[in-house]
């Protein structure tokens, strides 16, 4: 090999930008187009410092927007490299276009967001308001929690996303500053065995097949358009989950370290629990301990996977919960939330189903404490006291100023 | 192909040029090609074209300035002799006529439904004042 290997401690004090980067060096990503912003800019930056170090084999193209970054990714990838960028807010919303194009034309792009609040007013903290621009975008999108998430998420992307059955793009999220900036010990894989993990590149219908010469990207109006969305859509809901599972189940065996598609903490007989992505269910889970200690049967339940939206599991996971609060740390735009509106789709034809009550946290980086858990798990236990929802459906926590709440 | 279903077409908003595999692409004569049916040469679109070009060989040079100045690929020249027009992919934009540089011209546009055997009975002389 024309590069040179690194050598890790088993652990590393890394943060979630750095150790998504190491993920993309171990990867051996033969191409990287972007374009920095906070709080995403360490990834490519990282990636760009081990390929003038020689250890990565590749390519890392400057360009003049996120726009360019996400055009030059698919160029790339079409052509039949291994491509991956990182992108954050307002970056992630110029890239939207470009990003219904990779997944249209199913080239295994990988893309680290690191959540951010979108403008106006300007703001460079952490909120989910970019995650939820991208989720109807036909990418797959993992949710890492924590630095070690961030890296691990990165090679199971794209063992998912490379896939010939598969073949969709695939954003690996985790939370501006809260995980990007934070160290942490992380686990590491040595270069070998994270390489293994996801293989050498198989490239299909790439552009640099000469003997086989294709046109991506083409044009189809009414008659072939529906087609297209169709079957992209199918593969998404039906090829997607399988083998995610598969890999893992693939990468425990290989490291010990078990992701879920739907992540589960103190749910066997929970009564109350709190749905949320991102950082915050790490406090979630030390605040239902706590609520355990108080009397109250307090669970948690992390999205790992969110698109495709893992209805099923979601239903498995909160069977026999009596009360439910989702967490929706972007601003809903005049709706309940998406993480409301998905839970009631997943529960509503369900037989039993749990009090289901929503609540916006968080925006713009503001602090989820431990206080606001503690008295959302107690306003879940009165619900089901109750018998019956006791607030409004809809409340916002962590603001300043007269209590807000609609519905 | 015009009536499969989402579960009929290789995913990826991507067309073949050519059945099967190719070699010697430079090599090979287009109308020996194997394009397939979703190559835009097999497809016509003589019909975005309102004025034709009609060719005269009696006064061509084989020069290939039609040839080379042709946007769309529709002089059909073998050999370094102009032998034709692709009339399927020709939108009739005239350069070809604006750029042939013989007196009369080898190449001169007509309406689409003018007869071409009619008009190069009565092709235009040599143009005297030219000189």
């Amino acid at each position: 090999m024309a590069f040179d290997k690194m050598e890790l401690r088993d652990i590393e004090v890394w943060d979630g930008n750095f150790a998504a980067a190491q993920a993309l060096r171990q990867c051996q990503i033969d191409v990287v187009a972007a374009y920095p912003i906070t709080p995403s800019t360490p990834i490519v930056e990282g990636y760009a410092k081990f390929l003038s170090d020689n250890y990565v084999e590749g390519e890392f193209v400057m360009v003049e927007s996120e726009h360019a970054a996400m055009s030059g990714c698919i160029g790339a990838a079409a052509a039949g490299g291994r491509v991956a960028t990182a992108t954050s807010s307002q970056g992630f919303a110029l890239m939207v276009e470009t990003l219904y194009q990779a997944s249209g034309m199913r080239l295994p792009i990988v893309l680290n967001v690191v959540n951010r609040a979108l403008a106006a007013p300007l703001n460079v903290n952490g909120d989910h308001s970019d995650m939820y621009l991208g989720r109807d975008s036909g990418w797959i999108q993992f949710d890492a929690y924590s630095p070690q998430g961030a890296y691990d998420l990165n090679f199971i992307a794209f063992k998912v996303a490379e896939d010939h059955d598969v073949r969709l793009p695939a954003m690996v999220h985790q939370d501006g500053f809260m995980t990007s900036h934070t160290a942490q010990g992380v686990k590491t894989m040595t270069d070998d065995v994270a390489f293994n993990f996801v293989g050498e590149y198989k490239p299909m219908n790439d552009m640099l097949d000469f003997e086989h010469p294709v046109t991506h990207g083409v044009q189809t109006e009414e008659d072939w358009h529906f087609e297209h969305k169709a079957r992209q859509h199918n593969d998404m809901m039906t090829k997607v989950m399988p083998k995610i599972q598969a890999a893992f189940d693939d990468f425990e065996k290989l490291t010990g370290r078990k992701y879920n598609i739907v992540e589960r903490y103190d749910m066997d007989d929970a009564d109350v629990a709190v749905i949320c992505m991102g950082s915050s269910v790490e406090t979630a889970r030390e605040v239902a301990t706590e609520m355990r200690a108080k009397g109250i049967k307090a669970g948690v339940v992390g999205l790992r996977v969110i698109r495709p939206f893992p209805f099923f599991e979601i239903q498995e996971a909160l069977k026999g919960v009596k009360a439910i609060a989702t967490l929706d740390r972007s601003a809903p735009g005049g709706a309940p939330g998406m993480m409301f509106n998905e839970m009631a789709g997943a529960l509503f034809n369900e037989a039993e189903r749990p009090l289901l009550s929503g609540y916006v946290y968080g925006l713009g980086g503001r602090d989820l404490t431990k206080k606001h858990l503690v008295d959302l798990y107690t306003e879940l236990q009165a619900n089901v006291d109750a018998g019956k929802v006791t607030t409004q459906l809809q409340q916002f926590i962590g603001v300043r100023g007269p209590k807000l709440a609609f519905l | 192909m015009a009536n499969t279903g989402w579960d009929e077409f290789e995913i990826g908003a991507m067309l073949r040029t050519f059945d099967g595999k190719i070699d010697d692409i430079a090599g090979t004569l287009q109308e020996d090609r194997a394009y397939s049916q979703n190559s835009s040469f097999v497809a016509s679109v003589a019909d975005w074209r309102l004025k034709k070009p009609v060719f005269n060989k009696d006064f061509c040079i084989d020069c290939q300035f039609c040839w080379i100045y042709c946007p769309d690929i529709s002089i059909i020249s073998r050999d370094k002799k102009m032998i034709g027009i692709d009339m399927d992919h020709c939108k009739g934009c005239g350069i070809c006529v604006e750029v042939c540089p013989t007196n009369p011209k080898s190449l001169l546009m007509f309406s689409e439904q003018a007869d071409e055997e009619a008009e190069l009975a009565q092709w235009p002389a040599k143009d005297e004042k030219e000189k």
